[in-house]
Order: structure tokens, then sequence, then C-alpha cells
């Protein structure tokens, strides 16, 4: 199972003391939190695409840079996206640009595709979210295409037709970068992921559980529908929320000022309650090692766990110090704790490795 | 025999409310009417005011939390509905509206629902056809023809209740009872998930 943090790539007040980062800071403080993440033995660090201002601001609008840049300082660490938008961006621009991270990378790269939902996102790049699921089907088909087919001819709705094209690079050793498609609530996204037997991540931290329940539980069903083996073999990502003290009431009264001035869900519920209905967990590394086990009694074995840590305005300092917890307290409980209750057919998550290994198996399924 | 649930919402803010008052009028009627038509009824009464909190919160977050679920899961799941609001700045009060705002759009689709006002006022008695309909009408629900608004006044009459009013209750619950005891006698569970098309269909003409 692989373990992670993933970044919304907010730039948010610190509420405790009114204190906005700038952008140059918190591009320079995602970098270190990724190589932390690296460092105290996490496996995967997922970065956000936003294009935002002027609403929330958010510094992250090309993840590819940014992931190149994390990828030559560090070794192990899986790359991916949380999330790359399947409906704005041109696939052709994303075949590319995901496929040349991937050879720097050294295949080191995974995505999470998801829409937006930032209505007026959209007519900047020429879109309508009015059309975000067509485009999101429309678009991944020709992703897939550009990536397991050497020259596409293609023509569709959204885009202008491709005569003889050949997306440059191609995939390191013939592999495309594996897929994750990433949804809060539209099944038809769960549908696609099981249709291709790409991964599916539920962000799994802003609503009930049993609302993730119900569509990983979908996505399962469909995947084994679409005969890429049996549900409990479909592969699962899960978010989480945390924020970490040695001792519990610590950990509420240091967080609850960041959880109370949250973008998205701030000036609501209060923390008791949204950790009562939400994964969110505040308090020791002992109740987040419980919290997280107990999420596979509802979703499954699954292959996949990011834990968002560094939004809301919190300082760098204290992200690190999360890390620091995550890597020695709660990561390596929860690696060995997974591991003994996972059936050996389980498949871990795809890596660049794997992929090449199987696709040596089954030759047969190069334009698959 | 055919058991019918009846959910009634009333938006009342004060203790004893009008409102409240006007809906357990409307749901004794109505409980009435239906056995009349040899129907049983149960009755689940929801009070806005003590979701006011839960509302304010979905509007922040994008999903009801339990207890809420649970006043949802009654009103959407019921064969038919009641619905009272006090007339606040010549309209449904926010905390009636939002309540309905946080519902899927789908969900009262042919829901038979009788609708209820109370204002100090009779100023306000149209209340109901310009504000409450148009609502009801946008959620495809099946508002009865006869909207019951109750002012001060009408409170003051023999037993509590004008002789007026008693007749338009009695008028509209006989309405509500017609159309939830035509009904085939279950609801739809509704599940997002039963009619969401396979990719082959949602791949098509891309």
């Amino acid at each position: 199972m692989q373990f992670g943090v993933f970044s919304v790539s907010d730039i948010t007040t610190d509420p405790t003391n009114g204190r906005t980062p700038g952008e140059a800071e918190r591009i320079q403080a995602i970098v270190t939190i990724a190589k932390k993440a690296e460092e105290v033995g996490l496996d995967v660090f997922a970065l956000g695409e936003h294009h935002n201002p002027p609403f929330f601001s958010f510094f992250s609008s090309s993840p590819t840079t940014t992931l190149a840049y994390i990828a030559a300082q560090t070794s192990t660490l899986q790359l991916s996206t949380a999330t790359t938008l399947i409906t704005t961006n041109d696939p052709v621009k994303i075949a590319e640009d995901y496929a040349m991270l991937q050879h720097l990378a050294g295949g080191r790269v995974d995505l999470m595709m998801g829409r937006g939902n930032t209505g007026p996102v959209y007519p900047w790049f020429g879109q309508d979210i009015r059309n975000g699921l067509p485009l999101a089907v429309e678009n991944y088909a020709l992703l897939r295409r550009l990536w397991d087919e050497e020259v596409v001819d293609w023509s569709g709705q959204f885009r202008t037709p491709l005569q003889g094209f050949t997306s440059t690079p191609r995939p390191l050793d013939g592999v495309p970068p594996f897929v994750w498609h990433g949804s809060i609530r539209s099944p038809q996204i769960a549908e696609q992921a099981a249709y291709y037997g790409d991964g599916f991540f539920h962000n799994h931290i802003f609503w009930p559980a049993e609302h993730t329940a119900r569509m990983v539980e979908f996505y399962r069903r469909r995947y084994e529908h679409h005969g890429h083996g049996a549900a409990d073999q479909a592969i699962v990502g899960l978010g989480g929320q945390v924020f970490m003290r040695k001792n519990s009431q610590d950990a509420v009264r240091e967080f609850r000022p960041y959880f109370d001035n949250a973008p998205v869900y701030g000036h609501g519920p209060s923390l008791e309650d949204f950790s009562r209905e939400t994964p969110l967990t505040v308090g020791s590394p002992q109740q987040v090692i419980e919290r997280t086990l107990g999420f596979r009694e509802y979703v499954g074995d699954y292959q996949r766990q990011l834990f968002l840590i560094d939004h809301a305005g919190l300082p760098l300092k204290t992200v690190l110090e999360q890390l620091d917890m995550l890597g020695e307290e709660v990561v390596p409980v929860l690696r060995r704790e997974f591991a003994a209750l996972k059936p050996a057919h389980v498949p871990d998550a795809p890596t660049h490795a794997s992929r090449v290994a199987a696709r040596q198996h089954t030759p047969e399924e190069v334009s698959a | 025999m055919t058991t019918r649930t009846l959910a009634v919402v009333s938006a009342g803010l004060s203790t004893p409310s009008s409102t409240r008052l006007l809906a357990d009028r409307l749901t004794a009627a109505t409980v009435a009417a239906l056995r009349e038509r040899g129907d049983d009824a149960t009755v689940e009464v929801v009070e806005l005011r003590t979701h006011a909190r839960d509302l304010a919160d979905h509007l922040v977050t994008g999903f009801a939390n339990e207890s809420l679920r649970a006043a949802i899961d009654t009103v959407v799941g019921a064969d038919g509905l009641i619905a009272v609001t006090p007339v606040f700045s010549a309209s449904y009060s926010g905390l009636f509206k939002t309540f309905f705002d946080v519902l899927d759009k789908e969900s009262l689709t042919g829901t038979p629902v009788l609708l209820g006002a109370t204002a100090g006022t009779a100023r306000h008695s149209l209340v109901i056809e310009h504000a409450m309909r148009p609502l009801f009408a946008y959620l495809r629900a099946i508002p009865v023809p006869t909207g019951v608004f109750a002012a001060s006044e009408d409170w003051a009459g023999a037993g509590g209740v004008d002789a007026e009013l008693a007749r338009r209750i009695d008028r509209a619950a006989g309405e509500l009872a017609d159309l939830v005891a035509g009904r085939p006698a279950q609801r739809r569970a509704a599940d997002p998930f039963a009619d969401v098309p396979s990719f082959e269909e949602l791949l098509r003409g891309h």
C-alpha cells in the first residue's frame, strides 16, 4: 500500500497571526514538503492544478513544472496530481507534458484526472462547465489513444481534428503513466475509471464516509463488469485529512483556528461535528492510525492513502512536523497493519516497474 | 387498508408557533380524510427550527449531517407532504427555502403537497400563490389546489379557529387525501447509481 500527501496548493492567510505567504514562499514550501515526504519514508506526493484567482488563491497552475523540479531532487518519491484538469486542458498537451515528466522522473509519475468544479475557469480555456462530463469522456478517450497508439487520426466534438499525429515523447518504455480518476459525487467518473481498468480516487475528506463507500462499491462492481478483475482487485485510493500532536487536546486547540477559517468548509460546522461526519482526524498519532485503519472497513483493501496536511494557512514548520509524525509514528504502523489484513490476490498500486513487467508478460496488449 | 406516510415540514420559530398550529390542524384533517378513504397514516413532523444550524452547515459543506439527513429522508420518502411557513418579508422564510434548496431537485417529483402559510395580517394571503407554488412547481411536486393561509385574526373563532379557516383546512386536507390515497403504495428510493449509463453510452458521439 502506498502512503503520501496531496496538496491543493492554496495560499491562505494564517488565521492565528494574519500573515499571508507570498506565491514565491508557498512554491518553495511545496518543494520542501515534497522532499520531506520522501525523507520521512512516504511513497507519494500529489499536487493539484488550479487557475482560480480572483477567487481563492492557489499557486499550482503548472504541476508538471513543479513535479519535474521535485523529481530532480528526489529518488524514490512517486509524483502524482490531485487533480489534472481533463476538461479544460488540451489532451494533446496532457499527453506530451506528462510523458515528458515521466521520462525526466524515471517513470515515477502517475496522474489523477479531475473535472474542476469552478464554473468561471472553463471559459478562460474556451470551454463551458455544462460540458464538464462530455469533456472528461472525450478528452480522456483521446489521451488514451495518444499514449497507446503511435500515429493518431482523430476527430471529436471539442477539439480540432488530428491527422497522422504522434504525441511526443512516447511514453517511457512504451508504458504510459498509470491514471486515477478522481470524483467526489459523479458515478459517471467511477464508471469511466472502471471501464478503462484505471484507478479510482475518492477525495473522501469533505463528505460522510457512507457516500465514499457507495462510490467505491459502485466502481468496484463496474470494474469487475468491464472484465479487469474481481471487484476487490480494483485500484482504489482515498484522501484523508489529519492534524496531530502528541496529546490530542493540543492538536484540537492548535488546529481549531485553521479549521474554523479554512477555505471550502470553514465558517460552518464545528471541528467536532465535522470530525464526526467526515474522516477529518485531529488528535494523537494513535487516533490517526485507528481512524485510517477504519477506512478499510467500508471501502475494502485499497492501494493508496493520501493525507492533506498543508492547507488553510498552516505554517511550513508545522507541516514539516506533521510529516515527521506521519513518517515516524503513523505510516510504519499502517503499512504493517494494512499488509497483514490484505489478501494475496489484492494487487498493490501499479508503478512504472510493475506495469513494464506486466507488459512484458502480455505483449499482445500493446495497442489495447 | 394501506398505511400512508405524511411528512410535515413546519418552519415556525416561536414556541408555540401559529405555523406549527396550522400544520397540526392540516395534519389532523388530512389523517381524518385519509381514514374516510380507507387508508391509515403515519405522521412524521420535521421542525426546521431544530435544523437551523444543520442547514447553515449544509450550505457551507455541501452535505447534510446525520440529523439533517434523517429529516430529508423523511420528507423525500413520504407519500404526501404538508409544508407550512411563516411569511417573512413578503415571502416564505429563509429557513423554509433553505430546506428545499438542499433537497435533490428530483426528490419531490410527483409528491402531493399541501401548502400552508401564516402571517400577522391577511394582506400577505397571496404568498402561497406567488411564492410557494412556483417553488413546488420547480420541484415538480403536485401542490393541491387549495392552499391554506391563516392570519392572526383567523385563530379568533370558536374552538380557537375561525369557521372559514376550518372549512379551508378540511377542503385542502380532502384534496391532499384524494391524491395520496390514489397513489401506488410504494415510494421509490432515490438511487443515483441505479441509472448511470454504461461507459459505451457515455462515449457515443465522441
